[in-house]
């Protein structure tokens, strides 16, 4: 099983130089339109940041990526193939997904909420310790979390174990919902430093959407500007920075600045 | 996987798709373990007598019985059915065969006719295209009487309801029902002219309160053993007033003509005084119905004197306390099982859309709103009597709470939780077994135990379509006004309810981590 994860995945890499590629991509809620025909390409193996404002369509399009939302129409690639969403299952287990505050399930140990997709794609047990532990390591965690429950743990360990959890499968694509927003700005930091760290170790595409710009030029390389439901503007983070297109972009550095 | 894992598993694989053909298969053998054989032993199948749950009619069922018996007919006793439409339904479904009713009942409630004295060749006319009938009476007159002490009847010379119309310094008290019906005192003091503004009593108490001299005169029935106890005697109604309530014997068709000869030896011998007699050895004497029935019986040369023993009415109790136990509980485990296995796999399935649950919840509530006894009188008629609709009414019963607390259980879990367990790659079937249904749990399991602790107490009242359990005691005490016979069911069943719920407490420590509970519905 872990075999085929990785074969479904490196074959795909073959067929694309981007991890994600959006198609003309609309989406409406409740008649709002809240992701206005966006086209885009996203680079393999860097992290990609969105940026805006809340409100903007940021979390829309991460999760039009995994299929938690639904294209009205247009069209979302995965490494150069359209998403499967018949089999949307498996297809997400080769995304890693994390969220702010974590969400972790209560009911679980920290190592049951870790390893539930590895057991359910039959990982042997010893593949499966070999993997725990080098995460929790990787991401400082102390072993001895293993059989408690998340409720007994800090937000920031809770955060650790959470990214924990989505990289437990070796996910070519990592997507990250404002998963260091919550936390204390000196923990924020640290764990930002784990995921550069981390970054180096196992290099991977990552999507993260923040509202925070230090943040995105802190951990990423391509820079998306997201506002109502458009890109502003996409590239390198420094092309950005030294080109901005507009008023806007500008001052979303400025802004950045001047904290 | 640890222990607790493991220990939830069970409960995982109540949710798999093969449920509902499961419970299928689990509800139907369920129905052909609680039928009774009857193919195979149709040859000697007992000749079954009911009795509706009042002194009398046990009484009488009692002398029926022992009369069959006599003449070497096996007979099985299911006494103390919930009034008259239970026996009537389930007399004519073929699950009795015989039972005592009186003509004025029958005429009014059961057919239907405008008579106030139907004779028996009359309600067989009416009975004509049924399989059922009516034998020749047994002599008494049931009806209602009015009732005042022989002493002050014989002081001032009334014998008949019309004398009552000079006497305007009598004090009356009624029954409420009596008080109010159209064909109790409001049509009576229009007929008799009668000059007294009566209070309402509570019945029970008026006898009491005669023999207290509180009271003059009070309404009775005219065969109630209690009026002996009292000294109190009643008035001719000498204009027809009363619709008559003649006592007989309500029959099958198909019983051989020997056994209707048998059932027939009482008739016209038993007048409105003897019966009365009857009736108060056992609500004043305390002998038991086998006794005065036996007693009766012998002297008149039917049956063989047969020494018995002096226990009183609780004597007549057939089943054991610990038997009665095993039957209540087989009642209420079944339907709560039912239950389970029909409400957990709907709550499932519907909680996703809000109206499809809205309309399960809804229907599942009507059910409970139906009164209990008027439910399982409904059963009588599809199941007829027995524990077959005991059971099925049950399981209706415990459907809602284990329904309802299935899908907010389900709703309530936090939806940022819901999403992740399906963006880390879970499928449907996966969520609901791996993050759902264990984060339920705790709601759901509170579910169940509301739902049993309600089919335990409902399941007393399984007794009037002759299920069995610990309502027996129960109903038979409410007949016989014994608060030792309604005890030795109340209290089992009370200690029965606390057990289960303690039973439920430690599943619940077993099933759910303590910081599980926290955000637990208080149902």
């Amino acid at each position: 099983m872990h075999n085929r994860l990785a074969c479904r995945c490196n074959e795909n890499f073959s067929l694309s130089s981007n991890c994600v590629q959006f198609r003309n991509v609309n989406k409406s809620f409740q008649e709002q339109s809240v992701i206005k025909n966006i086209s885009l390409d996203l680079p393999l193996n860097e992290t990609t940041a969105l940026v805006g404002e809340s409100g903007s369509g940021k979390s829309t399009l991460l999760r039009l990526v995994n299929g938690l939302v639904l294209p009205d129409s247009g069209e979302v690639k995965l490494f150069g193939t359209p998403i499967d969403y018949k089999d949307i299952a498996m297809v997400r287990r080769t995304m890693g997904f994390a969220v702010q505050g974590a969400g972790l399930f209560p009911h679980l140990t920290i190592m049951e909420n870790v390893t539930l997709i590895a057991r359910l794609e039959k990982w042997s047990p010893a593949q499966i310790s070999e993997r725990y532990a080098a995460l929790f390591d990787l991401l400082a965690l102390s072993h001895d979390f293993s059989d408690r429950y998340p409720h007994m743990l800090s937000g920031g360990q809770q955060q650790r174990v959470s990214l924990c959890r989505a990289m437990m499968l070796n996910p070519p694509l990592m997507l990250l919902d404002e998963p260091f927003s919550a936390l204390d700005p000196i923990t924020r930091r640290t764990i930002q430093d784990e995921f550069i760290n981390l970054q180096v170790v196992e290099r991977r595409s990552v999507i993260l959407v923040t509202h925070d710009m230090s943040e995105a030029e802190k951990l990423a390389e391509f820079l998306v500007i997201i506002r109502e439901g458009e890109v502003v503007q996409s590239g390198a983070v420094n092309d950005v920075r030294n080109n901005p297109v507009n008023e806007y972009v500008r001052s979303l550095f400025e802004q950045e600045h001047l904290n | 996987m640890n222990g607790f894992l493991r220990a939830r598993k069970f409960i995982v694989v109540l949710y798999t798709s093969r449920v509902p053909s499961l419970a299928v298969t689990v509800l139907t053998s369920l129905v052909l373990f609680c039928m009774p054989a009857s193919a195979t032993e149709t040859a000697k199948r007992p000749i079954v007598v009911a009795s509706k749950n009042f002194n009398e009619s046990y009484l009488l069922s009692e002398m029926l019985s022992q009369m069959l018996e006599a003449k070497g007919y096996p007979v099985e006793r299911k006494f103390g059915l919930g009034g008259t439409l239970v026996c009537y339904e389930a007399l004519r479904n073929g699950e009795v065969d015989v039972y005592p009713e009186y003509s004025g009942t029958l005429g009014r409630v059961i057919l239907k006719v405008d008579d106030p004295a139907p004779s028996e060749a009359r309600l067989n006319q009416l009975l004509a295209d049924s399989p059922i009938s009516v034998l020749d009476s047994f002599g008494f007159n049931n009806t209602y009487a009015i009732a005042l002490k022989a002493s002050l009847a014989r002081e001032r010379q009334l014998s008949a309801i019309s004398d009552l119309s000079g006497q305007s310094d009598l004090r009356v008290a009624f029954g409420l029902e009596f008080l109010n019906r159209e064909d109790g005192w409001i049509g009576l003091s229009a007929l008799y002219d009668l000059p007294h503004d009566p209070i309402g009593i509570e019945h029970g108490l008026a006898y009491q309160a005669i023999d207290d001299n509180k009271v003059d005169i009070t309404d009775a029935y005219s065969t109630d053993g209690d009026l002996a106890r009292y000294g109190l005697t009643t008035l001719v109604d000498d204009r027809q007033y009363f619709p008559q309530y003649i006592g007989l014997p309500f029959v099958r068709n198909e019983l051989p003509v020997e056994v209707k000869q048998i059932l027939n030896q009482l008739a016209g011998k038993i007048d409105d005084e003897l019966m009365r007699n009857l009736n108060g050895q056992v609500v004043v004497e305390g002998k038991t119905f086998a006794e005065v029935a036996n007693q009766y019986l012998a002297g008149q040369n039917i049956v063989r004197a047969e020494v018995t023993g002096t226990g009183g009415i609780l004597d007549y109790l057939p089943d054991s306390l610990l038997e009665n136990t095993l039957t209540h509980l087989k009642l209420t485990s079944i339907a709560l099982a039912l239950g389970c296995l029909l409400g957990f796999p709907l709550g499932i399935v519907v909680y996703r859309s809000k109206t499809v649950s809205r309309v399960v919840v809804y229907v599942a509530g009507l059910m409970q709103t139906i009164p209990s006894i008027a439910l399982l009188a409904l059963m009588i008629p599809l199941f007829g009597i027995g524990q077959v609709p005991a059971i099925i009414a049950l399981f209706l019963y415990s459907l809602l709470p284990i329904l309802r607390n299935t899908i907010t259980a389900l709703l309530t879990i936090d939806p940022l939780l819901k999403s992740i367990a399906e963006a880390i790659g879970l499928t449907r079937f996966q969520q609901l077994r791996y993050v759902l249904v264990p984060m339920a749990v705790p709601n759901i399991l509170a579910g169940v135990k509301t739902a049993a602790v309600i089919s335990i107490g409902t399941a007393t009242l399984a007794a009037f379509i002759g299920a069995g359990g610990l309502g027996e005691p129960i109903v038979t005490g409410l007949a016989l006004n014994s608060t030792e016979l309604i005890l030795q069911g109340a209290i089992p069943a009370a200690c029965l309810a606390i057990i289960v719920e303690l039973l439920f407490e430690g599943l619940e420590k077993l099933l759910v981590k303590p910081h599980m509970l926290q955000n637990q519905i208080t149902e």
